[in-house]
């Protein structure tokens, strides 16, 4: 029946299927209850009406086992609708290790997106289908939220920190995105489209356009320009660690705590780089804050993953 | 109508319950301003995790041996004011009001240490603010500690004021005769007040003076 | 009964004329009527912000107001229903005006204390409204930094400073009633004979007095950011935004219990009156209310699912959560239980109550949405949640007050209301209600966000339909207005008791002297004795002592 609106939105990834279950489960579990309920004010109201204005119902104080009942049953229910999203909510926080990174940054009221061969776009993002699509996510200014409706996730972008949201497009066409954490005048305006295109169409658009410079290389030029190489050789130096298959390690600090060398560490680490010291080495890093943007972080960090595989070639 | 039925309110069913819809009143209103420093102090734990080292930079441009006295006066003030509750229980009107008296001037010698303390922390550029000047590596937590410093002890400070203020008027009912043997409830009131502003700055001062000092 | 003789009688309301009786009182009773006034003030205000944004969302473009007006009423929506309506409603105005009489006390405990809070609400009230006609703020009412602490160029200070002394009528209302119940019940009413109106005002209470503080002091945090410059949530300046949520969902979240627990009070009032029976389950319902305000101060994290919160956090949350809906549900069967076998009438508070029950179990079954987590992800910041919170706020809160002004107001006014009016309003409040929320539902899942000035054209049917029944809506709520002021003048006479109630409140005439009994009553049932005679339930003691 085509009522010329949508009341339902479009299933585009491989999450929304498994969101709208669980969704109509609960659909079901309410309109159950809520039939229950209506059901019996209406047919108590009816037959039990007042027919005399004397009448003096028999008192009933309750009845344990009904309560009981009526306690378990629904927390049953509530357990299987707890347990099932959990594990949802657990798979939409980590994504498959496959997933192509692509970095975005919100600020009001625009997102900006850039692909690891060096591929901007604003407000619009471009995305294969069948490959699962990891977002590396941070705010310019206050908190955003960037939101898929038809792939069924969001996630708040915050400033000063990274957040990540993962998906696998399962469907061609384009989706809106909508920034969906109020943010200020044009919040409703900060919107775009997502395009999930067949692989080797997306691979043309890759190419197709203005060619960039990789992130990896972005990032490896601006290494050079802000001379972290001073520091931070392969093999290590006095001053600074060796950035070599640095990412992903547990790194041992000063004062005897432990921190995974994931991207909010690394851009703690250029921008405060006091905070977490690592074990061994001198307070000497000097802070890049005001220095290097969020996209030439976001280059930074793409370049000093990429060691990792460096070094595996090397070693 | 006794002397003791005199301050019944037209409300109540007796003193008794009267004087004990009071003090729970009290210890209810207590458990309130817990809740309202809590807030605060749930904050500062959080950075205080996070920053340590900042925290503990910081906290040393603080004036420990002031802070220290401050905490001296403080329990002393909470002496004097319970001795004050020990005389209206007694009917003893003038150690009642020199008491009170008393711990008006601690708290007014703690306030004006304070004073001074923000004074130094101005001139040397540690208010929170675009004068404020750390060293910088440390400079954004530092200057978040001294926000908390100041909202801490300054939210502490609306409290001693506050209860100078209730002092105050307990020294001019005093002085009219209006407590007794049998009806001193306003003393003791604010007794427990003074007491536990008193309890929130002993929390206060070793979590703020003392991060990361060795004797 | 009739008018002359109310006239010689002395009651609370001609005990004394003139405008500094009414402003100096501290009779609960008139306190409760300065509270009605100033809720019903600020409830059409709020209604008011409400109308614009309905007209504004009936087309897709922004063509009515410019955004940053839309942002404007939407916060101002919020702030004033939230603090200034939902929050204070029932408790200030039902719960001053019968907690004291329920329990058969002459007042509450502390009288004068009762009038500061209505001064320091009017105060906290006259800041925002000072703020809104500044210019407004544009932060939503929820306040989130770094926006309302750095960016917003609006008047938050101002907007903040309101709410922060407003909170201190709550928490001092709330004091008040934890200490008259604990101390000031009648001879023979023990805690398990108190009417369930009281016992959950005792729980909204605990609420009222350890979560208004947190707000409180996060108000005043954002505050002195904004003006000193504090880094405390800042990121730039190493604060951490997040950490706002937090304190600010740890009073938020309760506080929505705030709203409702006090509904739920006076619906078991309504459910017992109009069936003529104790309520089903008493006991349980009385502990469901203290369960919930416990549990409630457990769960502030089911906001911040997608906030960058850690997912083991999360599933904690989301488990708390599913817990707090139990005792909800459990009062929901406990209610409709009690119809059975009953004498059921339906008068308009009924309607109300029945009304409640409906629209509240719609509502809490929403919440179970939102509390579960891979739904969450998507739903969280869309219209479902819009719909979910005005399915409890309004269909639950605002219905069990209407309910409650409706029971009481021949207890308040000596004078009945017209209830062919009564129950045409309620007919039309319930249907407007619906027309305007449950297109949101729809609306929310397919990924309308909240708080969006402009939207895509596929939204537009079901927005209208929203704003058709909103207007249907405020035809409903402009309509007691009229009538029970008419009734004022032209309402039949009320007896002491024209329900046949049981309440302590329905034995002694209305309107109630200012002692509220002549007689200090002794109790010997528990509440809703409907199977026995009032006479065999309370007996009358010693003279009211004055």
């Amino acid at each position: 029946m085509d009522l010329g609106f949508p009341l339902f939105p479009e299933q585009a990834s491989t999450m929304a299927s498994r969101v709208d279950a669980l969704f109509f489960f609960l659909v079901a579990v309410s309109v159950f209850f809520v039939a229950l309920i209506f059901l019996a004010i209406f047919v108590f109201a009816v037959k039990y009406r007042r027919r005399a204005e004397d009448e003096r119902p028999e008192p009933i104080e309750g009845k344990l086992w009904l309560e009981v009942a009526w306690s378990v049953i629904p927390f049953g229910l509530t357990m299987v609708m707890f347990v099932w999203g959990a594990i949802i909510f657990f798979d939409i926080y980590n994504p498959p290790d496959d997933a192509l990174e692509i970095s975005i940054v919100g600020r009001q009221w625009m997102w900006k997106a850039q692909h690891p061969t060096g591929q901007s776009e604003i407000n619009e993002l471009h995305v294969p289908l069948g490959q699962p699509v990891k977002l590396m996510m941070t705010s310019e200014d206050v908190i955003h939220d960037f939101y898929l409706p038809a792939f069924r996730v969001k996630q708040d972008v915050l400033p000063g920190r990274y957040t990540s949201v993962w998906f696998e497009a399962t469907k061609a066409g384009v989706y809106q995105l909508f920034c969906a954490e109020y943010c200020g005048t044009q919040h409703s305006g900060m919107i775009g489209r997502v395009v999930a295109l067949e692989p080797a169409q997306f691979e043309k658009w890759l190419s197709g356009g203005a060619t960039g410079v990789s992130m990896i290389d972005q990032g490896a030029s601006l290494f050079k320009r802000f001379g972290c190489e001073t520091c931070h050789r392969a093999g290590g130096t006095n001053q600074g660690p060796s950035l070599a298959g640095l990412f992903g390690k547990t790194v041992k600090l000063q004062g005897g705590n432990t921190v995974t060398a994931d991207e909010n560490y690394i851009r703690e680490s250029i921008l405060d780089p006091r905070a977490k010291i690592v074990a061994g080495y001198q307070p000497i890093m000097p802070t890049f804050k005001g220095l290097v943007s969020e996209e030439g972080l976001l280059q930074l960090i793409a370049y000093i993953k990429s060691l990792n595989t460096a070094e595996r070639k090397t070693s | 109508m006794s002397k003791v039925e005199a301050f019944r309110q037209h409300h109540f069913e007796d003193v008794e319950q009267q004087h004990e819809a009071s003090w729970l009143g009290m210890w209810v209103f207590l458990a309130t301003e817990v809740m309202f420093f809590g807030g605060m102090f749930a904050c500062y734990f959080v950075y205080r995790h996070w920053y340590l080292q900042a925290f503990a930079s910081a906290s040393n441009h603080l004036d420990v041996l002031l802070g220290g006295i401050n905490t001296a006066v403080l329990i002393c003030s909470s002496f004097t004011m319970a001795l004050a509750v020990h005389s209206a229980e007694t009917a003893r009107r003038k150690p009642l009001i020199a008491f009170l008296l008393l711990t008006i001037v601690l708290g007014l010698l703690f306030l004006g240490i304070k004073f001074y303390e923000y004074h130094t922390k101005f001139e040397e550029h540690l208010v929170p603010g675009s004068s404020f000047r750390f060293e910088a590596s440390l400079a954004r937590p530092a200057e978040i500690f001294f926000s908390f410093y100041f909202a801490m002890t300054g939210m502490h400070a609306v409290h001693m004021i506050i209860g100078i203020g209730l002092l105050t008027a307990l020294i001019f009912k005093a002085r009219r005769g209006r407590f007794s043997a049998a009806y001193h409830t306003p003393v003791e009131l604010t007794g427990l007040y003074w007491h536990f502003v008193d309890i929130v700055w002993i929390f206060l001062f070793p979590l703020l003076y003392l991060v990361g000092r060795h004797l | 009964m009739n008018l002359s003789e109310i006239e010689r009688r002395e009651h609370y309301l001609n005990v004394n004329y003139g405008i500094r009786s009414w402003l100096f009182t501290t009779d609960h009773k008139r306190i409760a009527w300065l509270y009605l006034l100033s809720v019903t003030l600020f409830f059409f205000i709020g209604g008011l912000f409400a109308t614009l944004m309905r007209i504004e969302l009936m087309t897709p473009q922004g063509d009515l107001v410019q955004a940053e007006t839309y942002n404007k009423l939407f916060t101002m929506h919020g702030v004033t229903m939230i603090f200034f309506f939902l929050v204070p409603s029932i408790p200030a105005v039902l719960g001053n005006f019968l907690v004291p009489m329920m329990i058969g006390a002459r007042d509450l405990a502390f009288p004068r204390l009762n009038l500061a809070s209505w001064y320091i609400f009017i105060i906290g009230g006259a800041f925002t409204l000072m703020a809104a006609a500044a210019g407004g703020v544009d932060t939503g009412w929820t306040f989130y930094t770094p926006y309302s602490s750095i960016y917003s160029n609006t008047h938050v200070v101002l907007t903040v400073v309101g709410v922060f002394i407003t909170g201190f009528s709550s928490i001092l209302t709330g004091l008040n009633f934890i200490v008259t119940i604990h101390k000031m019940r009648a001879p023979g009413m023990t805690w398990f004979r108190l009417p369930l109106f009281i016992w959950a005002h005792y729980a909204t209470s605990i609420i009222f007095v350890l979560g208004t503080p947190v707000i409180a002091i996060t108000l005043l945090l954002v505050g002195l950011e904004r003006i000193f410059r504090l880094g405390i949530f800042d990121p730039a300046l190493g604060g951490d935004p997040v950490l706002f949520q937090h304190l600010f969902w740890f009073y938020s979240h309760p506080a929505v219990y705030i709203m409702v627990l006090p509904a739920m009070g006076v619906v078991s009032e309504l459910i017992a009156c109009f069936s003529r029976k104790r309520i089903f389950g008493y006991s349980v319902v009385a502990f469901a209310s203290l369960g919930i305000a416990v549990i409630g101060f457990l769960v502030w994290g089911h906001h911040m699912f997608v906030s960058g919160q850690s997912v083991h956090a999360g599933m904690v949350f989301s488990f708390l959560s599913m817990v707090v809906a139990i005792p909800s549900a459990i009062k929901v069967f406990n209610w409709t239980a009690t119809l059975y076998k009953g004498s059921i009438s339906y008068d308009a508070p009924m309607l109300y109550a029945l009304g409640f029950i409906g629209l509240f179990t719609i509502g809490g079954l929403t919440g179970l949405f939102l509390a579960t987590l891979g739904i969450n992800v998507h739903v969280h910041d869309t219209y479902f949640v819009v719909a979910h919170f005005h399915y409890i706020m309004v269909g639950g809160a605002v219905m069990g007050y209407l309910g409650g002004i409706h029971f009481w107001w021949p207890k308040m006014t000596g004078r009945t209301y017209p209830e062919i009016w009564a129950r045409l309003a309620a007919l039309i409040i319930f249907i407007g209600f619906n027309l305007t929320f449950f297109p949101q539902f729809v609306l929310g899942y397919l990924g309308m966000p909240r708080r969006y000035h402009v939207y895509p054209p596929e939204f537009q049917v079901l927005n209208v339909m929203s704003t058709a029944g909103a207007s249907i809506l405020a035809v409903g709520y402009l309509l007691p207005l009229l009538y029970l002021v008419w009734s004022l003048r032209y309402g039949a006479v009320a007896g002491a008791n024209p329900w046949r109630a049981r309440g302590l409140e329905w034995q002694t005439p209305s309107p109630p002297p200012t002692e509220n009994f002549e007689r200090t009553p002794i109790v010997t049932e528990g509440a809703y004795a409907y199977e026995k005679d009032p006479e065999e339930i309370y007996s009358l003691g010693k003279p009211a002592h004055v």
